[in-house]
């Protein structure tokens, strides 16, 4: 795997989501992926980053543009110091959350790119890897 | 501090979202709606989406918090205008905006609104037949 260009930025506060977000548009349009799969990535990310802030209150997230097998995409890496999660089956489930949230962020995260990884230690903080590929596969 | 302006035209509040919603704002419109369907007695909400690029779950909760909220105030919630990817991305997200009206653009919203209000009214002329029959 080739990183091609790679930025990180810092967010806690609730006002970095948005420059978070238009930052991953940007990355998005500067390799040529179509609206659909820009939304969904870019949705996914706002997910991740409102749990970041929500749980751990804040961290960073390191984008990077990648190429693998000819293939070109978004890698999106979250990292938080916060509380870790306990159960990670549990926190994976559709409508499951311990805040007062509807419990579809990680779930739905899952779902709207092409992979998705998760690590976390409770005590340790929270790791979480999504891809995007351009074509969106 | 920034806000999103509400606009009420005849029985209606009309709402077009024009920027990115960062979660202060979203919760502030969900206040000032709710508050302006209470003091101008609104039979419908009507919120424009079209130039929203992203609907993540907290903005989809706001907008069914919002519908049920002034449902239970006696108006009804259309979301018009959603952009064809927004709702590709909502729908595998998971989040089905249950409560919540559609309609394609706000000249639909507006049709629907209306029909919705013409309904409520023959409902209460009749129930008012209803009654006058009972005092004959």
């Amino acid at each position: 795997m080739i990183v091609m260009t790679k930025d990180t930025m810092e967010i806690v506060r609730e006002q970095d989501v948005v420059p978070f977000r238009n930052r991953v548009r940007e990355f998005g349009t500067r390799i040529g992926m179509s609206l659909v799969n820009q939304t969904k990535l870019i949705t996914a990310a706002s997910e991740l980053v409102r749990n970041m802030l929500k749980y751990a209150s804040g961290g960073k997230v390191i984008l990077e543009v990648i190429s693998l097998n000819a293939k070109t995409g978004i890698r999106l890496t979250f990292k938080d110091e916060g509380p870790g999660i306990a159960d990670i089956a549990l926190a994976m489930r559709d409508g499951f959350s311990t805040g007062r949230s509807l419990g579809l962020g990680l779930p739905g995260a899952k779902r709207l790119v092409n992979e998705f990884d998760l690590k976390s230690n409770p005590g340790e903080g929270t790791t979480v890897t999504v891809i995007h590929w351009k074509h969106g596969r | 501090m920034e806000r999103i302006p509400i606009l009420k035209m005849g029985p209606f509040l009309l709402v077009t979202i024009q920027i990115d919603l960062y979660d202060r704002l979203a919760l502030t419109l969900e206040n000032d709606l709710i508050n302006m369907v209470s003091q101008t007695g609104a039979r419908g909400v009507l919120i424009d989406i079209s130039t929203v690029s992203i609907v993540d779950s907290f903005m989809g909760r706001i907008l069914g918090n919002i519908a049920s909220m002034s449902r239970i105030m006696d108006a009804e919630t259309v979301v018009v205008g959603m952009q064809p990817a927004v709702a590709i991305t909502l729908v595998e997200l998971g989040l089905t905006l249950q409560g919540v009206y559609t309609a394609l653009n706000v000249e639909k919203g507006m049709e629907l609104l209306n029909n919705k209000l013409g309904d409520n009214l023959e409902l209460d002329d009749e129930e008012e037949e209803d009654q006058d029959d009972r005092n004959d």
